[in-house]
């Protein structure tokens, strides 16, 4: 019995060396085929749909759009090639569907033209996913440059201060007519930080420290200091700033590290009603807090006031416009939202345009890409890359979430670009240099080990 | 730490979930009512985002639709707007739609699922028609001949087919111009204000929303309430009615505004519009015979008329006494009629009795010019023996060539009359409105082709019938002439 058991549990034959795991290059270059093919006809769609005419640089943008998805395809190819398959496609297809949407949101604001830019910034974005994905051999290399990453990080989230604040919040800095949120880099450095910091001293973390009662220690104040000093001090500058989406995540990502990390789930609890005491407090006492989650309460007060519909009322009728199978692209109204149509609120216009059908396959990608992430925080060996990976990943949710949420009235509004998506070149830039990242982290994850057998 | 990753990974699926659910809470269950809210700009944007189909008058638009650029995009356009105005009403992004403008409005916007053979189609491809088109019955000669008779005058002509119960003319006079309503803005704004604010009500179609008085125009329905009851067999029998004549239980002697009244027959009080003897024979018919011979003419209709857009309801008081019922019988105390009401009552003499619905749209059709609907001849029921109607139109005729109403005489053409002057304000004191009630038939034609009602509100101050004759028949002559010349 228990030789037949034995037999059954015999691992399969290890594969024959340099074979590995299979690289499926050749599903990605389909993938992005798809990707490149879907975003050209949404091109297409929206200018025949509002102008009833093939857009004119239509050309140019299926070139460009091509070029780009090839070049990092390349990349990948030579550098990463047993990176995961499905973050490059994701990655091209929401960008290409954010230029659709943009472009169509271009036809009703004709004094205010931002596809153009946004093409650039992508362009940007994919110019330095090839470079991160060319340059860095090794992704624990990052590990070296904590410090560095982390006084960076604060300097970059500081800089706005000493600019004038736009649309009431302190976020970006404008120079040389471009306008730049450094923060969105910050968010980047700080995982790597966070990563970094917490994998040094992840056993000191989960083992010692007080004991307070029941399972409950307290985390040695020697070693979780430093951490909480950087972390309150970057929430800190944040809720300065009035950026409030982005302490949020901050937060999120803060916690989910440290639970990763040192798998404490009651310091999780006591964090969480903390932070919903603070958000109490800065809900209630702070202005404009204050009228984002009076807001989201009742977002049709205005309306009963006289006042006429807010963005955020704007918004649900937008979305609620949509329905199930979408008004189509270029016949919606989303315009009505007002200055935020393009960037924070661009979701309206896919939910508007797109229908509940369409919005839930852009979020179900989003869901794929950080699924995709997790994963290779799981195949990783290192704690670093798995915290760095899962930090990755958990960015992009935190972000999808607390935008979407907040546009939809699941959760109040904080001010955030959805990624890839909505309108803002340092958002578009900061996306892909995250998906460099997970490609990078990816292929190490499931490049076979050299030397190594796989059973033991 | 695999574990906690995959919690974390557990967590962000939760939070997709919720997203999802939160999406389909607003996509699906609030769509509706987001949609509904007064507040959404959506339902007004896509109403005027298209071009508004076209009222026809003889096969041709008397509207039209001007490309705004503004958020509203297509605005309404009217050729010769006044004339047509209680017609067409108005369509504005404003102030919403009136009359043919309202009662079509699902069939000019679009929005009518009679416009498409696949209405799943548009459902499915969230696209609208082009919006359709309204046919009207309204005939422009004849539409022209009543506003040229009403210029400078306040007052309302109505014409219609007695057989088939085709509007032929409404007209509502002083007029405006709808145009000034159409789009947005204060010049929109202030075009109402002051329309509202104009003490000649410009904006009150007459024709359809106004009731007078009918004065002695009601005769007629009190004299075929008298044959039809068997009250009056013979129409040329003296009635021994007393002039003036004393109302019934009280003091008041009832005056007739001419002489020659003295035990007059029926006959001769209608040429000569009796009120002394017409108040006796009410009083004979009694309230409840009056009551239902008013009903049959269309009086007192309980959910009022449409045709399509909604005319006022036109009263005969159903408790009276005596002397009140006298009153009533000539048209005055509390009855009130809408002039479409009393070209009603001479279409149903013209008509051997029959009264037919009076409808104004002939038919909708799709941009392409095919039917979606059409306005058919209904039948509202019979007002008076086909015998009594005889009768009638002979008494009508007599009026005319023998008469009271002389000035509606056409030659060449049998007219059929009957003047009015209603005495209204307290105490009578305002200035009475002039009437005139008649149809027409070409000679050799079988049946009366037109029946008009004419009330001009500010008639020379003639008391008697002579302002009915005055003012108000010589426009129901040219109104009839250009029916018949069609």
């Amino acid at each position: 019995m228990s030789a037949l058991t034995a037999k059954v549990a015999e691992p399969a034959p290890p594969p024959p060396p340099g074979a590995g795991a299979p690289k499926r290059r050749g599903v990605e270059l389909t993938l992005l085929t798809g990707a490149v093919l879907i975003s050209v006809l949404g091109h297409l769609y929206v200018g025949l749909a509002t102008t009833g005419r093939i857009p004119g640089p239509a050309t140019r943008y299926a070139a460009g759009l091509s070029a780009a998805a090839l070049l990092a395809h390349l990349a990948v190819r030579i550098r990463a090639p047993y990176a995961d398959p499905l973050l490059l496609p994701i990655a091209v297809l929401l960008n290409g569907l954010g230029l659709v949407l943009i472009q169509r949101l271009d036809v009703t604001t004709p004094g205010h033209l931002t596809a153009g830019d946004q093409l650039l910034w992508s362009a940007l974005g994919v110019a330095l996913f090839v470079l991160v994905v060319a340059l860095l051999r090794d992704h624990r290399v990052l590990q070296r440059y904590a410090y560095l990453s982390v006084a960076v990080s604060l300097v970059l989230m500081l800089i706005p201060v000493f600019f004038p604040a736009v649309n009431g919040a302190h976020i970006w800095i404008r120079f040389a007519g471009l306008s730049f949120q450094p923060g969105e880099f910050a968010k980047i450095l700080l995982a790597v930080f966070f990563a970094a910091y917490l994998a040094a001293n992840r056993t000191a973390l989960a083992l010692t420290g007080r004991q307070l009662f029941w399972k409950l220690r307290l985390l040695p104040g020697r070693v979780l200091g430093p951490i909480l000093a950087i972390w309150l001090l970057s929430v800190g500058v944040l809720v300065l700033e009035r950026d409030l989406g982005t302490s949020l995540l901050f937060f999120g990502l803060f916690v989910i590290m440290l639970f990763t990390a040192t798998g404490r789930i009651g310091w999780i609890a006591i964090g969480l009603l903390l932070a919903a005491l603070g958000a109490y407090a800065v809900g209630t006492f702070e202005p404009h807090v204050h009228s984002r989650v009076d807001d989201w309460l009742n977002p049709f007060a205005s309306i009963e006031r006289g006042e006429g519909p807010g963005q955020l009322a704007q918004s649900l009728f937008a979305f609620g416009a949509g329905g199930l199978l979408g008004a189509g692209l270029g016949h919606g109204q989303s315009f009505l939202i007002g200055f935020a149509a393009k960037s924070d609120f661009i979701l309206a216009t896919a939910g508007e345009e797109l229908g509940l059908v369409g919005l839930a396959a852009i979020l179900l990608l989003y869901g794929l890409l950080v699924a995709r992430g997790f994963r290779a925080a799981l195949a990783l060996r290192d704690p670093f890359g798995r915290l760095l990976a899962t930090g990755l990943a958990s960015i992009v949710a935190l972000q999808v979430f607390v935008i979407a949420g907040g546009v939809t009235g699941l959760i109040p509004l904080t001010g955030m670009a959805m990624p890839f998506l909505a309108q803002g070149g340092s958002s578009v830039v900061t996306n892909w240099i995250i998906v460099a990242l997970l490609v990078r982290l990816s292929d190490s994850a499931r490049r076979p080990r050299p030397g190594k057998e796989p059973a033991e | 730490m695999i574990r906690y990753i995959r919690w974390c990974a557990y967590f962000c699926a939760l939070l997709l979930a919720a997203l999802l659910a939160n999406l389909a809470r607003v996509q699906v269950w609030e769509s509706a009512a987001y949609g509904a809210n007064p507040a959404n700009k959506r339902p007004a944007i896509e109403r005027y985002a298209e071009p508004r189909g076209d009222i026809l008058v003889d096969g041709r638009p008397v509207t039209g639709s001007r490309d705004s650029g503004q958020l509203l995009r297509y605005e309404r356009t009217y050729t010769n707007g006044p004339l047509y105005a209680p017609v067409t009403g108005f369509s504005s992004q404003t102030y919403g739609t009136s009359f043919v403008e309202r009662a079509e409005d699902q069939v000019l916007s679009g929005t009518d699922p009679g416009l498409s053979a696949f209405p799943l189609w548009y459902e499915l491809s969230r696209g609208r028609p082009a919006g359709g088109n309204a046919v009207t019955t309204v005939r422009a000669a004849v539409q022209q001949a009543a506003y040229a008779g009403l210029a400078g005058k306040r007052g309302a002509v109505a014409a219609l087919d007695p057989a088939t119960g085709k509007i032929l003319a409404l007209v509502s006079s002083p007029s405006y111009d709808p145009a000034v309503l159409s789009g947005t803005g204060t010049k929109v704004k202030d075009a109402w204000t002051a329309l509202n604010a104009d003490p000649a009500r410009p904006m009150l179609n007459r024709a359809l929303r106004e009731t007078y008085p009918p004065g002695s125009t009601f005769k007629i329905v009190t004299a075929a309430a008298a044959l039809d009851a068997g009250v009056v067999t013979d129409v040329d029998a003296p009635t021994r009615t007393p002039d003036p004549y004393p109302l019934p239980g009280t003091s008041t002697l009832l005056p007739n505004a001419g002489t020659g009244c003295e035990d007059a027959s029926m006959a001769e009080a209608v040429q000569w519009s009796c009120n002394t003897v017409m108040a006796k024979i009410g009083v004979q018919v009694g309230l409840r015979g009056m009551v239902e011979a008013a009903r049959r003419f269309g009086f007192n209709g309980g959910e009022g008329l449409r045709v399509p857009s909604w005319v006022s309801r036109s009263n005969f008081d159903t408790d009276m006494s005596q002397d009140q019922l006298a009153l009533s019988a000539i048209g005055q105390f509390n009855t009130k009629a809408t002039p479409l009401q009393m070209a009603m009552v001479a279409a149903a003499v013209a008509n051997g009795g029959e009264v037919t619905y009076p409808y104004l749209v002939e038919r909708t059709t799709q941009d392409d010019g095919s039917q979606v609907r059409r306005g058919d001849r209904r039948s509202l029921g019979r007002a008076m023996n086909p015998a009594t109607a005889l009768r009638m139109q002979e008494l009508m005729v007599n009026v005319v060539e023998n008469g009271t109403g002389r000035n509606a005489a056409i030659p060449g053409a049998v007219v059929g009359g009957k003047t009015g002057t209603a005495q209204h304000g307290v105490g009578n004191a305002g200035t009475p409105y002039a009437w005139f009630i008649s149809w027409a038939k070409a000679e050799g034609a079988p049946l009366p082709q037109v029946a008009v009602a004419v009330v001009v509100e500010d008639a020379s101050a003639h008391r008697g019938d002579i302002s009915g004759n005055g003012a108000a028949a010589p426009i129901a002559r040219a109104v009839m002439e250009a029916a018949l010349s069609g």
